[in-house]
């Protein structure tokens, strides 16, 4: 024991390393050995929620884990956007994917398209009671991938609109009931901002755009889906933007920020503050800071965003959280119905999902008393039947280059920085540049 | 085995040359077996890899698709090369380095001067100046990103507190770069302090006593004799710094992701948005060829620049 001889040192080391060297070529060594998740019946879950959000996944989370003490579970939170994608799909390239992850489902598509998901099979899904007439249908059927179920709804989360119920008041902007009266044209729009922003003395409404992408390309497309435009085809192959449409869309919003209705200048936390002060009647942004003024104690309520150039057809942009399975190395029938009893607790809370202002897509909730109970979040609960996903394409999808390109665009028509023109001839470059790109998935 | 021993009778029958030759010829096989490990890991993560990226970089390689897909010729090079998200984050590196080298050579230097002089306690200089240096990059980036916080962060009240308004540290385009450089700047410091400071470890005492003897004070005896002499290390720290601050990527990645706006994207995390986030594999390799290019020429005109120098000196 007290003397290794050099030779011995060395015979060890070329043993241990010869049995790196086998581990490495056969993962079920290695795993025997090392990884204890095969056999212990775990369950890994990965989500992009922060905020209230974040809070109220935890007590879900929480709740799953009390009534699964068996379970090994475990949660990690990552950073929204690009580099939650990126990690999902390195883990599962790697072959440590999560069981479960949450995913948007406009990036859901190119997920499936790279083959990184499982396909759910209906039979499956049918032991845990998952069956399609239980999902709100739009947001089930746009995550279809060419009639194959890969993602399982959890929410809608629409494009909606805030309104301060004491300055619409004030501004003669609610009807006998305290409702709001409807804006259903440009002008209609126009003059009730201009009325909110009288009653403020500040402005009328707020929307973020500075250093901002998402927000201002939200309240784009769903107006530019309001008048039945489109951006890309062919699975953003091609640029089909209507220049007519997008030009009407754009001067309108132009003339918000240039008429003083709107503020030239609002990043993000910004154009919370100036709601949230009373100094704007009206706020543009998805529902999930439902919160955020509830905390404020602002006397507020929401609306689905205004139907401003649909008439009898009605649009606003929003998007799903759903949740998928990524593609295992192996299958394994009890890690699948693990998973899929997680997914079903997760949607039996759905009451607790929805109070962080999302429309819930699991019927049994949202057709409920309990829900029409809820407001303001049930206020809006049509938004998610007239839902606008973002188009098709391996750029796109929530939070990605094709969003940032056009939000960036809309943000600087409405900093006053573009003309309407300039605009579309910019985002016929930047995007062409990318639907020529081969795609790589 | 049949190799070895071929060559050891080929060695034994071959007539000597020089005197000289039979021992250098005699160490160069247990040299090389000594050097085996490191080839064989060099070759295997370093040489194998970057020829798998020089090859890559002419496919439409995807990072989802097995195999490298169809051959894209020079493509990838021509796309990138007409980017200007390329041109663009290739400058703020460019930005970055011209930020940092400069604080991290003289900055080391004066420290290491000063410290070097500290009679009593020098060993807690040594390490005060250098513990930055062993954190992680996470680590660092969390510490300044709570000092930048905008109203909240301690740069921002201290600032406040004499009358100076902050700026947006790391959310105002122009401020960001500047912010992830003085961050920089004090996380790595220690690294070319210690150089400096064992550079001046080196240098003989008599130099200074006979320079104090002829009457020089003690800013000549800097002038003419400190800076002089660590000519050498100068030379190592400068080739060293411009490197490193070529390869910037975390402290970007975990405090800015890039932005506000991409002005804060550094070349290599364009690479690596390219290649992980939009799976292009193939182009974030062309990426990374003309960056490698670019940093050996970087590299080789600094090198050349500074060793001139200092023969000059």
């Amino acid at each position: 024991m007290a003397s290794i001889s050099r030779r011995n040192l060395l015979r060890g080391s070329v043993a241990a390393a010869g049995l790196a060297g086998l581990a490495a070529c056969s993962s079920p060594l290695v795993s025997g050995l090392t990884a204890s998740r095969e056999v212990a019946g775990s369950l890994d879950f990965w989500n992009l929620f922060g905020g209230g959000d974040g809070v109220r996944m935890q007590q879900m989370l929480d709740a799953y884990q009390r009534a699964h003490p068996e379970v090994a579970f475990s949660a990690v939170t990552l950073a929204w956007g690009n580099p939650y994608y990126t990690k999902v799909s390195l883990a599962t390239l790697g072959e440590k994917p999560p069981d479960v992850a949450v995913s948007h489902l406009t990036r859901m598509k190119n997920l499936v398209n790279a083959g990184l998901l499982q396909e759910l099979r209906p039979d499956d899904l049918a032991r845990h009671g998952l069956t399609s007439d239980k999902f709100n249908r739009r947001a089930w059927e746009t995550g279809l991938v060419n009639g194959k179920i890969y993602a399982l709804p959890m929410d809608t989360h629409p494009f909606v609109m805030f309104y301060n119920t004491e300055v619409c008041k004030k501004a003669g902007l609610l009807d006998a009931d305290g409702n709001l009266k409807p804006l259903t044209s440009p002008e209609a729009f126009t003059a009730a901002m201009q009325q909110a922003k009288q009653a403020t003395g500040a402005f009328g409404g707020v929307v973020a755009f500075t250093s901002e992408t998402a927000t201002p390309w939200r309240i784009f497309q769903s107006l530019y889906a309001q008048l039945g435009g489109e951006m890309l085809a062919d699975e953003g192959r091609q640029v089909v933007i209507d220049d007519a449409k997008a030009g009407q869309v754009l001067t309108f919003l132009q003339s918000l920020t240039r008429g003083g209705a709107f503020p030239a200048n609002a990043d993000y936390q910004g154009s919370i503050a100036i709601f949230a002060n009373g100094q704007a009647g009206f706020f543009f942004q998805g529902e999930w800071e439902i919160s955020t003024f509830q905390t404020a104690k602002l006397p507020f309520s929401m609306a689905p965003f205004p139907n401003v150039f649909g008439g009898a057809r009605y649009a606003c942009q929003a998007d799903s959280h759903t949740l998928v399975l990524p593609r295992q190395a192996s299958e394994d029938p009890a890690r699948l119905d693990r998973s899929l009893g997680f997914v079903r607790s997760l949607l039996d809370q759905s009451k607790t999902w929805t109070e962080g202002g999302h429309v819930p897509a699991w019927l049994p909730f949202q057709q409920s008393a309990e829900y029409r109970a809820m407001t303001p979040q049930s206020n809006y609960a049509s938004a998610a039947d007239a839902a606008v996903y973002d188009p098709d394409g391996w750029y796109s999808g929530s939070g990605s280059n094709f969003e940032i390109i056009s939000g960036s665009v809309v943000g600087a028509v409405l900093a006053g920085q573009l003309s309407p023109a300039a605009a579309i001839d910019q985002l016929h470059t930047q995007l062409g540049n990318l639907a020529t790109t081969a795609s790589p998935i | 085995m049949s190799t070895q021993t071929a060559a050891a009778a080929r060695a034994a029958t071959e007539p000597r040359r020089t005197g000289a030759a039979r021992p250098a010829a005699q160490q160069t096989r247990p040299a090389i077996g000594f050097l085996a490990p490191f080839i064989v890991l060099y070759l295997l993560f370093i040489i194998g890899p970057a020829l798998y990226g020089l090859v890559m970089s002419f496919f439409d390689t995807s990072l989802v698709k097995p195999g490298l897909a169809g051959f894209a010729g020079f493509r990838n090079y021509a796309e990138a090369l007409r980017s200007s998200d390329f041109w663009s984050s290739l400058w703020h590196t460019m930005w970055f380095t011209i930020l940092t080298t400069p604080p991290l050579i003289i900055l080391a230097f004066v420290f290491a001067l000063l410290a070097d002089r500290v009679r009593r306690g020098r060993w807690f200089f040594r390490l005060a100046f250098f513990a930055p240096f062993i954190l992680p990059s996470a680590v660092v980036a969390l510490i300044w990103m709570w000092m930048y916080t905008p109203l909240l962060g301690i740069l921002h009240v201290s600032l406040d507190k004499i009358g100076i308004t902050a700026p947006n540290w790391l959310g105002d385009p122009n401020w960001a770069m500047v912010s992830l450089a003085i961050t920089t700047v004090w996380w790595t410091l220690g690294f070319n302090f210690v150089l400096y400071l064992a550079g001046l470890q080196e240098i003989p005492r008599d130099l200074y006593e006979a320079a104090a003897i002829d009457g020089a004070g003690p800013w000549q005896q800097i002038r003419t004799i400190t800076i002089p002499m660590l000519g050498r290390t100068t030379t190592l720290v400068a080739v060293l710094q411009v490197i490193a601050s070529l390869k910037v990527f975390d402290q970007m990645y975990i405090m800015t992701s890039g932005g506000p706006n991409f002005a804060t994207r550094s070349i290599l995390e364009y690479v690596y948005d390219e290649s992980f986030t939009n799976y292009r594999v193939g182009y974030a390799s062309a990426v990374s060829m003309l960056f490698f290019l670019v940093v050996l020429a970087v590299s080789f005109v600094w090198f050349s620049i500074v060793r001139r120098q200092e023969k000059e000196v």
